[in-house]
């Protein structure tokens, strides 16, 4: 299997055709065809190598893939003196790498198929310059999760970050995406900061920046248990890096208003894929991550605030989008809390079950506005399960997978991370129980009010055949066929077959997803987890460092507790799912009066809550206004200052040379005029001699003859 | 017979040389002047004559040849430029030769 590295090159080939040829010359045909051609083919290649890697013995799966050299060996400064900093374009697919292309590239495929009805409203050139950034998304996605070592990663990391910043701003005439856009960029330009940062730490450290020679490195080295040494701080800076990337606390701002960009690319990109590569990447270093228990406190405890924080902000959200984005957030929250309690195969878990349902969950949305017109606020919906069955019910498999409702995905990923945050902190799995019920509140809120009740949109003309202006009550069954299509709008309606397919297999993901990793209480064998975690450990085989030995430690816990704690907790967690389930039936089915009273109620906790803790309002007196008014300071220092000096030493010049010229004027002309005056004034009266006549001058000249004939007749 | 000697040529000479200096002097006429110029110059040929006879030297009368030739071209070229002043000037009066001053 050594051609892994085409899996990430055909997407990209298919974004450089599309983009440097099909946004002039394409059909929106042609590129769907090149679009999707080149992820079908980059699919089946993902399935045909994570075929081959299942086959090799669970202790072997790993392919190391070499294209070419990058950066050729320079020496360069580390702790244990010269090293040679060299870099390749080196691709390892082993089994974490292996369910990420499956997840990136299947999931990848379905989007694309999605957007190919999703997107027709644009134009050609639109269209083409979508797919070519989805295809590019994907490119740079499967090269991070493929990269072997940090730097090719972060090629990927940073290319995402550009295809998430280019896609939020799609629609570019809007203010909002534009905006959305930029803020995604910045916000993640921090995270950045703190990921570089930490390469170079690894650098500096190990003297490489191979996952797999770090990962050894690391593990002969003592775990940092009570004093914050070098790991820890390579840990925390990686994890800033992931905060950016994956919109945890302090950095999850941006997210949220992602959802500017079009739905298939929230889908894709801010649900599935892109804001897991922070989860990824911990999950890459976890033996890094395992040496250092200090940054691992810190990691599950953001990851327990931001769950906590996203779930009870999307309480209350109207926007459909918006309580997914939170939602999102919510669920990458728990994902680090799993990778701070030391439950990798876990996060990596709930990471390919929230790809699944959180895709389908977007692309169901995404479904009901188009259906809307556009629509985006769930207060002007309801009652919709009659229009668009298929969107309903996959929807409805969809929350049933993020509430965790057995036997559905999400269950088993997140029962698992509960379990294992419960062995590992009371404190954080009372948070996480608290979330779970949340989330169930949140999503059935959601589904409640845009697909049950009355219809609350607007009216739509419609033929006077089919009484569809009456509002709901009517069989619908035959209205739905007819009033799909284009052009003017008729009313909500089922959409084409390109957009329910995807709905349709990823519904069918949501409820399978999970049965790969059934723990052992419930008599599976957690398959998943014994799957991917050679990824987490140093040794190739029989493992010798510390980090193995933490595993052993943990893996033993597990053993020690009774499945009984286990089936336990899992009870719980379903009677904290199905009251929240309830208590959002009771507040938005049966007694809508009861909202308001509560709401009345806590009118300062509403408050808060709705306006997002008004963590944004903080960076913007802050962060913003502060830089504002930097940048403004130092115009004025520019403008007072600078330039100040710059006009003054001008304004000097001026007063120098005028003096100058004063006594160039004066002293010098006046010395060589005086020479002249005094020459012309003295030869004035000398002048008066030369008379002219002749006759004077002999008169003269005779005289003197005189004078000297009696001179020398007298002394002679 | 009163015996001329070279003292008597002297006196002549003498007197005709002065004549010639009062002439350049008062006259205004500028041909009056070049004409008392040219007594001078006779003045010094009669000196020049009576020195070669006393001293019975023939170098005497060959300078005062010489000279009487000077005279000629002198005479010449002073009277071309009389003419030509007098063409502009319309007078030959020296008092109103006087261009060449300050």
């Amino acid at each position: 299997m050594k051609v892994i590295w085409l899996i990430p090159l055909l997407p990209g080939i298919g974004a450089a055709v599309t983009g440097l040829v099909g946004i002039r010359f394409f059909s929106k045909a042609q590129t769907a065809l090149v679009a999707c051609g080149s992820m079908t083919l980059a699919a089946f290649l993902s399935i045909y190598a994570f075929i081959q890697l299942l086959a090799l013995p669970s202790e072997a799966r790993v392919y190391d893939v070499v294209v070419a050299s990058w950066i050729p060996a320079m020496p360069l400064e580390t702790a244990g003196g010269m090293g040679a900093f060299a870099v390749d374009w080196a691709f390892r697919l082993d089994p974490l790498s292996g369910m990420m292309i499956l997840v990136v590239s299947g999931i990848g495929l379905l989007i694309h198929v999605y957007s190919t009805s999703y997107m027709h409203g644009e134009s050609a050139a639109g269209y083409a310059r979508f797919f070519c950034y989805l295809n590019l998304f994907c490119f740079f996605m499967l090269t991070l999760v493929l990269g072997a070592n940090l730097l090719v990663m972060f090629v990927g990391w940073e290319g995402v970050g550009l295809c998430s910043y280019l896609l939020i701003g799609f629609w570019y005439h809007k203010q909002s995406a534009t905006d959305a856009g930029k803020k995604a960029f910045l916000v993640n330009r921090i995270g950045d900061w703190g990921f570089v940062l930490g390469i170079f730490l690894v650098f500096f450290t190990f003297g490489t920046i191979d996952f797999h020679e770090v990962m050894v490195s690391a593990a002969a080295m003592p775990i940092e248990a009570t004093e914050f040494g070098v790991i820890s701080l390579i840990c925390l800076l990686l994890f800033v890096g992931a905060t950016g990337k994956s919109a945890q606390i302090p950095l999850h701002i941006w997210l949220p208003d992602a959802m500017e960009g079009p739905t298939p690319v929230s889908a894709l990109i801010h649900a599935a894929t892109m804001v897991t590569a922070g989860v990824y990447m911990v999950c890459r270093n976890a033996v890094l991550f395992t040496h250092a228990p200090m940054v691992m406190t810190i990691v599950a405890i953001i990851g327990a605030l931001t769950a906590l924080m996203a779930a009870s902000i999307g309480l209350l959200q109207t926007d459909i989008k918006r309580v997914l984005a939170y939602s999102t957030v919510s669920q990458l929250g728990y994902m680090f809390m799993a990778t701070g309690v030391g439950a990798f195969g876990a996060a990596a878990f709930h990471l390919m079950t929230h790809a699944f349902f959180k895709a389908l969950l977007f692309l169901g949305s995404g479904s009901v506005i188009h259906a809307m017109d556009d629509e985006q606020d769930m207060r002007r919906m309801g009652g919709l399960k009659m229009y668009m069955p298929v969107t309903f019910v996959t929807m409805l498999v969809g929350t049933l997978a993020i509430a965790g409702i057995p036997p559905f995905a999400g269950f088993f990923s997140k029962d698992e991370i509960l379990f294992q945050t419960f062995l590992h902190n009371r404190a954080l799995w009372v948070v996480a129980v608290v979330t779970a019920g949340m989330t169930a509140f949140y999503m059935f809120r959601l589904m409640a009010m845009t697909f049950y009740g009355e219809y609350r949109g607007p009216a739509w003309e419609d033929a006077a055949d089919h009484g569809g202006a009456e509002r709901p009550g009517i069989d619908t069954e035959n209205e739905v066929d007819r009033s799909r299509g284009h052009g003017a709008w008729h009313g909500p309606h089922e959409s084409p077959p390109p957009v329910t397919g995807p709905l349709m297999v990823l519904a069918v993901g949501a409820i399978v997803a999970g049965f790969v990793g059934i723990p052992a209480a419930l008599g599976g064998g957690n398959a998943i987890e014994h799957f991917l975690e050679p990824s987490f450990t140093a040794g190739v085989g029989p493992a010798v460092g510390e980090a193995s030995e933490v595993v052993a430690i943990e893996s033993a816990a597990i053993h020690s507790n009774s499945h009984a704690t286990e089936l336990g907790l899992m009870v719980l967690s379903i009677l904290v799912a199905l009251g929240g389930v309830a208590l959002a039936h009771r507040l938005y089915l049966k007694r809508p009066e009861l909202a308001e009273a509560w709401r009345a109620r806590w009118t300062g906790v509403h408050r808060l809550l709705l306006n997002k803790y008004y963590v944004d309002e903080l960076y913007h007196g802050t962060v913003v206004r502060g830089t504002m008014s930097g940048g403004r300071g130092l115009w004025r220092f520019d403008g007072r200052v600078v330039d100040g000096a710059v006009n003054g030493s001008s304004w000097l010049t001026i007063v120098a040379s005028w003096c100058s010229g004063l006594f160039d004027r004066y002293v010098v002309d006046g010395a060589v005029n005086l020479v002249g005056w005094s020459a012309s004034e003295s030869s004035f009266s000398l002048r008066r001699i030369q008379t002219g006549l002749i006759q004077n001058y002999a008169l003269i000249m005779l005289f003197g003859v005189f004078v000297f004939v009696s001179m020398y007749l007298l002394i002679s | 017979m009163l015996e001329i000697t070279p003292s008597h040529y002297m006196v002549l000479s003498a007197a005709l040389f002065m004549i010639g200096v009062i002439g350049v002097m008062v006259r205004r006429n500028i041909i009056i002047i070049f004409m008392s110029i040219e007594l001078m110059l006779n003045a010094v040929n009669v000196n020049l004559a009576a020195f070669s006879q006393q001293w019975q030297h023939v170098t005497g009368q060959v300078f005062a040849i010489f000279v009487i030739a000077v005279a000629a071209a002198e005479a010449a070229v002073g009277l071309g430029i009389i003419l030509a002043f007098y063409r502009n000037k319309e007078t030959v009066n020296i008092d109103e030769m006087n261009v060449m001053r300050w």
